[in-house]
């Protein structure tokens, strides 16, 4: 009786026909969270490969960083798909017995592909020394943690340490493309359905990677603002400003995407674009014009065109760009939902709008989102804490 | 074992693998009745627009018949009743769905054309579910009926999201995707599927497309012929007769 109540209540809701089927939404919050996750993961990466293989030096300070926020968010990405499975307990099957014309077969495979030779490889060799060095100075528990994590390398000679960066680089332009891979491929789950034109699009994959990259880069930008004061350092204005400087050119490059697909749809006008215009003024007007264009695009990026042309104090600039990377985050994070839950939003009878009434306390509801935003922050803090990403000198402000 | 030993195992590990991977596409049927042969038959379903009253029988017996939840949404299939008013504006929703809101009460001068429209799984040809499935639990029988294995889906409702028609659902109880199936159950024991034995005014036929004399030979013979959505090549086995424009 429940069931039915509630049916009722959310038929109440409905505008114009629905297929009766589709009354339930059926990719909640939860697939909001996984591809922001992921997105975040690709962007602090790519940022990490400027320095690495693009020899961008301001930005050494932010390389560290940059990785193990990276590893922090991929740990936790898988989570919000097996939550939202109808039944988690076979998803050892995608393994197993993967179909492989399915785009989403190939998430594990891809997964691990990125996790373990890509991150933790590298992580792996750009810390390798310093590990060997911290466990022999410290004691306890730490040191044996340390030395573990060494894998019991002992060797600390100019040989195996130029070994180490070479093979760091490699990897790195070998991570480039499967950045891409990752997030690029998380686009083309959503761009390849042909049953629905909200997601139907070439250019999704590339929205995609570069929402990717801006988030990414963004949310580095605020945790090393907010941890380099954290751990008794001074901010380096120098690499802040190029962190900024290509956070800008890629907001430019994401927005004109974006751009484009808004124009291209509206100038093809096809069969469906009564019903998207209708979704986009009614139900998805707050986080779509409001919240993702205006406030998490156009207002950082006016921000930052300010910043370019006057030349702003060093506390103000600071200031401004925290401001900017939290517009950012609203930003993208509203453009998932806006791809996930709005594309749910439409009857494919194009006759109707449905309704998501999200949970809060159930296993797919408001709450474990919200938890599986944070835990990435606070393994991120355990990780900062074992391996520190700047040395007591970077930290004063010493080259 | 040697290198030889190991490439001899290997080979009939592989080989035995392929004949019991064939032997599962056709096992469900054999299942269900052993002297079924799958590779004999190929199923498609005739719906008649004009024929259909949109008395909803087909809704009731398949919802007793296959186990699909008793509240007013999920449905293996469904009908449609499709309003066109004079001034082109289209009213459309599906019959027997219980609501609080009194039904459009319409004055026969203001209706242009109105008919009902029976729907269901369209057993496309190119199932774009199928595609999409990641662990292969949706999968085409020989016989041309998509079937979902409930022992493996995991529920992750990708095939629901590329399912164009609405054909889908998670099912509440079992937390695994289901459809219908066109009674396959009934099907290989040489039976029609209960929306269509039910229908009293035969708007449903049902047959075999490898047959020339079937009744969905006849029809498809007889009618001009019309499928939904063609624009996404799906291909559909759910072949519409009098269909209107304004349907999608």
């Amino acid at each position: 009786m429940e069931a039915v109540q509630n049916f009722m209540e959310l038929s109440k809701q409905v505008v114009g026909f629905i297929y009766p089927n589709e009354i339930d939404i059926q990719w909640s919050i939860l697939i909001v969270v996984y591809p922001y996750i992921t997105g975040l993961v690709a962007g602090a990466f790519i940022l990490a490969s400027l320095v690495k293989v693009f020899n961008v030096k301001e930005l050494q300070p932010t390389y560290r960083l940059a990785m193990l926020t990276a590893l922090a968010f991929l740990l936790i990405a898988p989570l919000p798909l097996q939550l939202h499975l109808g039944r988690p307990e076979r998803s050892y099957e995608m393994f197993i017995t993967p179909n492989l014309s399915s785009a989403m077969a190939m998430f594990g495979f891809v997964y691990l592909w990125y996790l373990m030779l890509v991150l933790l490889l590298e992580i792996w060799f750009e810390y390798r020394r310093d590990m060997i060095v911290w466990s022999s100075e410290s004691t306890g528990l730490k040191k044996w943690v340390l030395k573990f994590l060494s894998l019991f390398s002992t060797d600390i000679s100019e040989k195996a340490v130029a070994f180490d960066k070479k093979t760091v680089k490699i990897i790195t332009i070998i991570g480039i493309p499967s950045a891409f891979l990752l997030h690029g491929y998380v686009g083309f789950i959503f761009g390849s359905i042909k049953a629905n034109p909200w997601w139907s699009s070439v250019m999704m994959p590339v929205a995609f990677l570069f929402s990717a990259i801006v988030s990414g880069i963004a949310m580095v930008m605020l945790l090393y603002m907010i941890m380099v004061p954290l751990r008794g350092g001074k901010i380096d204005m120098k690499c802040l400003d190029k962190v900024a400087s290509f956070l800008f050119y890629t907001v430019i490059v994401d927005f004109s995407i974006e751009v484009l697909d808004f124009i291209h749809r509206l100038y093809e006008s096809e069969e469906s674009i009564k019903i998207l215009s209708q979704l986009v003024t009614t139900k998805l007007f707050m986080s779509l014009v409001v919240l993702q264009i205006l406030m998490g695009m156009l207002l950082p990026l006016g921000l930052m065109v300010v910043i370019k042309v006057f030349r702003l104090q060093e506390e103000v600039r600071k200031l401004l760009y925290f401001v900017c990377g939290l517009l950012i985050q609203l930003g993208i994070f509203s453009t998932r939902w806006n791809v996930v839950i709005g594309g749910q939003l439409f009857s494919k009878s194009f006759r109707g709008l449905t309704t998501y009434k999200m949970e809060l306390m159930g296993i797919e509801g408001f709450l474990v989102a919200l938890a599986l935003l944070i835990i990435p922050f606070v393994i991120l803090s355990i990780l900062i804490k074992l391996l520190p990403p700047w040395k007591k000198e970077e930290l004063a402000g010493v080259e | 074992m040697d290198r030889r030993d190991f490439l001899k195992h290997f080979c009939w590990v592989i080989s035995s693998g392929g004949v019991l991977g064939g032997v599962s596409a056709d096992a469900w049927a054999r299942m269900l009745n052993k002297t079924y042969d799958t590779t004999k038959h190929y199923y498609g379903m005739g719906i008649d627009i004009d024929k259909c009253i949109g008395c909803g029988r087909c809704m009731e017996a398949c919802k007793t018949e296959n186990d699909v939840p008793a509240v007013p949404y999920y449905f293996r299939t469904w009908v449609e009743r499709y309003v066109i008013k004079t001034d082109r504006t289209v009213s459309v929703n599906t019959i027997n769905m219980e609501s609080d809101e009194p039904g459009d009460v319409l004055v026969e001068k203001d209706v242009l054309r109105s008919f009902f429209v029976p729907k269901l799984c369209n057993q496309c040809d190119h199932p774009p579910c199928v595609q999409v499935c990641p662990v292969g639990a949706t999968f085409k029988t020989d016989d041309g009926v998509i079937l979902v294995d409930s022992k493996r889906c995991i529920g992750c409702r990708y095939c629901i999201q590329a399912c164009p028609y609405g054909a889908r659902y998670l099912h509440p109880e079992t937390r695994v995707a289901d459809k219908c199936t066109f009674c396959y159950h009934r099907l290989v024991k040489g039976l029609l599927p209960v929306c269509v034995e039910v229908c009293p005014k035969q708007a449903r036929v049902f047959g075999d497309m490898k047959s020339i004399a079937s009744p969905l030979g006849r029809f498809t013979r007889m009618n001009k012929i019309h499928v939904l959505k063609p624009s996404l090549n799906t291909d559909p086995k759910v072949y519409y007769a009098n269909l209107d424009g304004e349907v999608n």
